[in-house]
Formats: structure tokens, C-alpha cells, sequence
């Protein structure tokens, strides 16, 4: 059974539809990206995913059940999301934010357990931010706040893990960084993860599936290397390009110049 | 365990102390400002012969000083002081805009009308002063949450629709002034805000908003300090956002509404002295509302003692006061913190 589900999404606002009849299955235990060029909807696909935007019609499913009927706390539990560059007050520490990713297991009479500090001291473990926590939030480098972003999404104990684009802003050392503890969290501790990335060669080495959007629509979707062809980067962004295979059999993209000379690729942007 | 591992732990437990040390701080300053509001004046009563007059002999000159004048007012000037800097306090979290203040959701241009059109057209019925005008600031605060609703609350729209509401409003002020402009002065006097001859019914009014409002807000601290990191993380971490904005919202109105409809537009308050709350504990809700509430006392009772025995025997609005010297102390604070 897919962990999350989209069925028949449709999904607009300032009154033009960006996606369009959507249907989507996010696999139990995958790490999916969601490719696509500007304007295409995937960044919009996520907030549904994330109960950010509300569909027009259709409806989103998390392990079976419409989100539209569950709890927010409940969905919390299951889901964590982190948005694309979040920004916390001036003055908090590693983690005071950290913390807060148990705000879902918590109620007004019973604020912290055990279990809470045990959930952060594990979350900064496996970020590799012990040490760091009296830190001051605003003062750490991207990277390292990337990280305490995703500790905090950790302590929520999360199934699922949705990220917007969790390497923008990012140089490639830290880019990398990122990948290789998503990768970590969805072997080690089978947390699926969907994300929306741009960088098409990091979402073929890392993924176990791609989707592609265009206009709204899913237009191809499955194993990277089933995927990321060259046929679809012509269709979908407008781009010739080399398609070869890495060490490990993932497809490598090298591009090579656009379809149409000195034109602009018409999309709905 | 390695040293800059000790270091940070070190940090965690210094910042625990420093709030713990302003909040007594505060304490004292809102003690002190009590104590001073209440023997201070044109009969100034040490605070042994207080003590006696209050708890042994119910029958001197003191007592009745005591009983009947400084000590309601006292109370009244500590109550609205709470209620402003919470409301105050809550509303910059909501709107996660530093300039909110009950300003913003209609509740002084509100109050204001409602309160000058009485004192104005029915200056016979003063006694409806502090009713109506509670009534005018809810209403406002409703209309411009109602404007601002468009599939849910966007904190922007809500401060635009403030803006627009409140000009509104006071331009209706203006209009009751301009035209009955020899009936100004009482209403003017209750605009800048001030303590003089509240006693025992303004408290039965004030003091069930304080308790009921000051419990709501305390239990609201974390989902303040969970809407503080942005409606996305917010929603991600399990926070019914509207619901918590709209019920947040509505605890600031009741508690601004009921402090301005007894002592009028006492403006600073509610801006300055979360503000000032804030640059020293820091922005965690559960130690910046208390601090704000504290502080808020001693704003209060400290300026209201000084607008009585500065200029005495002639009196001055206590909102002049505050403003007077609260903003420089504000402006000293933000440089010191830049």
C-alpha cells in the first residue's frame, strides 16, 4: 500500500489552475523527487501533499486515510514537512527548535516527557548536531541549518518526510551532505522521503523514483533511469542532452545546449 | 564529554538564569511601582500606617484614603497593565508583525467612538462610557476580521484591514469633536487614557477579563511559539493555524477591550512594553508573556504614580507619562540590542 496517495488533484489559485487531475502513489520506504521546470506545479504539489493549499477537487491520502478528516496533530505524527528556507526567531538555540518537532506528541497537560528528550537527543545524533544544541539558530552556516530544520522533522518520529527543494541555497559539499542523510534516514530507519529538487543528476543518484510534472500533469514516472532520458528532457525542459550512466547505474545528464535556438521555450510561466 | 560540548550545555543553563533573574527584576520594579501608587500623593501614607489602616483600623483618615482611592486605583492601573502588555504580547506573535498592538484590530478607534459618542452626545449617561465602549471594541475587532477573511487569515490582510478600519473610525472622532468642540475635554482627557477616580466597580469590570484572559494566554504560549516559526512549519508540526490565530486574536481583544474601556486609549502599553519584554527574556511565549504581564504593572503604576505627584496637584493623563518616558527607554533598548 502507498504511504501517500493523490487522487484526481485538481488545484488553482489566482484563478489559474496549476495542477490538473493529478494522480499520484508515493511508495512505503522510497525516496521520490519531483522533477520539473518552473511553473510546472511540483513546489504546488507539495503543499498538497503538505495540507499548505487546498485542492479544488480531489483528495489527498496519508497511509489510506483523507487528510481532510484527520487531525492536524494526528497527520503530524506520521508526516513531517519542511518548507522551502524556513526562518526561526532571532534568539532560539539548536534545541529549542529541535524541540519543537515534539510539539505533535504534546498536549497543554502533559508539555514534555522522557520520550521527547530521548526523540532529540536522537535527532541531533543522527543530524550530527550534538555538541551544537546551545548554538543560536540564525547564526549557523546554511548547511548546518539545513540540518537542524531536518533534526527538528526527525524528532517528529515522522513516517514520511516531505522537503521542498532541501538544497537550494546550498554550496555542493553541503548539497551532498543533505542527500547522503536523506538517504541514511530512508535506509536506516525507512522513513520515505518526497522532495522537490532541481538539480536533475542529484534526484537520478538518489531517488528510487522520479516524477516528472509538465504543465500540471505527471508526465513520466518511475526509476530514474527508466525516467531521465533525453527524449524527456527535450520534451519537458527544452533541453538536448547526453544521457549517461554513473558508476552505479544511475543516469548522469550532461546538457548540451536548447532545443530551440535563441527562442523561449513556451510554457505557462 | 568535550569542552565545546560544555560549553553549549553551559549556555542553555546561563540563559535559564539571565530570564529567571529579569523576571525577578520585573517583579520587584512592579512591586516597587505598587507600593510607590500607593503611598504616594497629595497625602503621602507610609507604607506601616498602610499595613494598619488596611488590616486593623477601618475608620481613620488613612483608611479612607487608602481604601476608597489608592488602592482601587492601584489595582485598576496593575490590572490594565497586564491586560494591555498580554494583548499586546499575543497580537505581535499572531501577526508576527513587531508592530502590532491592539491598535491594529480596531480596538482603541473602537472604544474611542463608541466611548467619545457618549460622552459627546449623551454626556448625561456617562456611566454607559465603559460598556459602550467595550462593546464598539469588540465590534471592531470583529468587522476587520471579517474583512480580512478570505479562506482563511492572512496576518497582512488583517493589518491592512486594521488600517483602513481604524482611519474610518477616527475620522468619526474627529467628526464629534470638530462639531461639538465644547464638549471636548472629557473626552479628550479619556482618549490619552488615565487613572483618576477608577475605584472598586472598574476593578469588578476589568478583573474576570485579567484572570479568564491571562489563563487563556498562558496556556496559549507554545502554540504562539509554534505559529512564530511560519504558518508552513506550523501546519507541518500539527498546529490547526486558523483556529489558533482566530482564538489568540480574540483573547487579546477581550483583554485590550475591557483595560481601554475602563481607562480609555492608553495607547503605549501594548506596544512598548511586550517590546522591551521581549529584547531582555527573549522570544519564547512561555517566559515572554508573564514578563510582559509583570512589566506591564510596573509601566503602569510607576507612570500613574508619577502623573500624579510630578505636576501636583494638578494631574496629568497617565498615557502622557508613559509615553514620555517609556519611548526613549524603548529607542535606548533597540539601539543597545542592534
Amino acid at each position: 500500500m502507498p504511504i501517500m496517495n493523490v487522487e484526481n488533484l485538481d488545484l488553482g489559485f489566482a484563478g489559474k489552475e496549476v495542477l490538473k487531475n493529478l494522480t499520484i502513489a508515493i511508495q512505503k520506504g522510497q525516496i521520490l523527487s519531483i522533477l520539473g521546470p518552473n511553473g510546472s506545479g511540483k513546489s504546488t504539489l507539495l503543499k498538497a501533499l503538505a495540507r499548505n493549499l487546498k485542492p479544488d477537487r480531489g483528495s489527498v491520502y496519508l497511509a489510506g486515510k483523507n487528510i481532510a478528516e484527520l487531525s492536524a496533530k494526528v497527520i503530524a505524527r506520521t508526516m513531517a514537512v519542511l518548507p522551502q528556507s524556513p526562518e526561526a526567531p532571532k534568539d532560539l538555540t539548536v534545541r529549542d527548535l529541535v524541540e519543537y518537532g515534539r510539539y505533535p506528541h504534546q498536549n497543554w497537560w502533559r508539555s514534555r516527557s522522557a520520550t521527547d528528550d530521548t526523540c532529540v537527543d536522537w535527532a541531533l545524533v543522527e543530524t550530527g548536531l550534538t555538541g551544537m544544541e546551545g548554538r543560536i539558530v540564525s547564526t549557523l552556516s546554511g548547511g548546518e541549518r539545513q540540518r537542524v530544520w531536518i533534526a527538528m522533522a526527525l524528532a517528529q518520529k515522522p513516517e514520511i518526510l516531505l522537503l521542498d527543494e532541501p538544497t537550494t541555497y546550498l554550496d555542493i559539499c553541503h548539497q551532498l551532505e543533505i542527500m547522503e542523510l536523506l538517504a541514511d534516514f530512508n535506509r536506516g530507519h525507512n522513513i520515505t522521503v518526497a522532495m522537490v529538487l532541481h538539480d536533475i543528476n542529484q534526484a537520478a543518484r538518489y531517488s528510487d523514483c522520479v516524477a516528472v510534472l509538465q504543465q500540471g500533469k505527471i508526465f513520466a514516472m518511475g526509476r530514474p533511469e527508466e525516467v531521465i532520458t533525453a527524449d524527456t528532457l527535450r520534451q519537458v525542459f527544452g533541453v538536448e542532452s547526453i544521457v549517461t550512466l554513473d558508476n552505479i547505474g544511475k543516469p548522469v545528464v550532461m546538457i548540451t545546449g536548447l532545443t530551440k535556438k535563441r527562442g523561449y521555450k513556451h510554457d505557462s510561466n | 564529554m568535550s569542552n565545546r560540548q560544555l560549553s553549549s550545555c553551559h549556555s542553555i543553563r546561563d540563559r535559564g538564569n539571565w530570564r529567571v533573574l529579569i523576571l525577578a527584576v520585573f517583579t520587584l520594579l512592579a512591586a516597587g511601582g505598587m507600593i510607590l501608587s500607593l503611598t504616594q500623593g497629595a497625602l503621602a501614607i507610609s507604607l506601616k500606617d498602610i499595613v494598619t489602616a488596611v488590616l486593623y483600623d477601618n475608620s481613620g483618615p488613612n483608611w479612607q484614603v487608602i481604601w476608597n482611592i489608592r488602592l482601587p486605583r492601584t489595582l485598576v492601573g496593575a490590572l490594565v497593565g497586564i491586560n494591555l502588555a498580554l494583548a499586546g504580547a499575543i497580537l505581535q506573535g499572531v501577526m508576527k508583525n513587531p508592530l502590532a498592538d491592539p491598535h491594529l484590530i480596531g480596538i482603541s478607534s473602537g472604544a474611542g467612538l463608541a466611548g467619545v459618542t457618549i460622552m459627546v452626545l449623551f454626556p448625561h449617561k456617562e456611566y454607559l462610557v465603559t460598556p459602550i465602549a467595550f462593546v464598539g471594541a469588540m465590534a471592531a475587532a470583529v468587522i476587520i476580521y471579517i474583512l480580512a477573511w478570505k479562506g482563511g487569515i492572512r496576518p497582512v490582510r488583517i493589518i491592512l484591514a486594521g488600517v483602513a478600519v481604524s482611519a474610518f473610525l477616527n475620522s468619526g472622532i474627529s467628526a464629534l469633536m470638530v462639531f461639538y468642540s465644547d464638549r471636548v475635554h472629557g473626552a479628550l482627557m479619556w482618549m490619552v487614557g488615565g487613572l483618576s477616580a477608577r475605584s472598586w466597580p472598574h476593578i469588578d469590570i476589568i478583573l474576570p477579563y485579567t484572570i479568564v484572559g491571562g489563563i487563556l494566554a498562558l496556556l496559549g504560549a507554545r502554540r504562539l511559539n509554534i505559529l512564530n516559526l511560519g504558518d508552513d512549519i506550523a501546519r507541518g508540526l500539527g498546529l490547526n493555524v486558523e483556529f489558533s490565530r482566530i482564538g489568540l486574536t480574540a483573547v487579546a481583544a477581550m483583554l485590550a477591550a475591557s483595560a481601554v474601556s475602563v481607562v480609555g486609549l492608553l495607547g503605549f502599553v501594548g506596544l512598548i512594553v511586550p517590546h522591551a519584554a521581549r529584547l531582555l527574556v527573549g522570544s519564547d511565549y512561555r517566559y515572554l508573556l508573564p514578563a510582559s504581564a509583570i512589566l506591564g504593572v510596573a509601566a503602569v503604576t510607576l507612570s500613574d504614580t508619577v502623573a500624579r505627584v510630578a505636576f501636583a496637584p494638578v494631574e496629568i493623563p497617565v498615557g502622557i507619562i508613559m509615553a514620555f518616558v517609556g519611548a526613549p527607554f524603548f529607542l535606548y533598548l533597540l539601539r543597545r540590542d542592534a
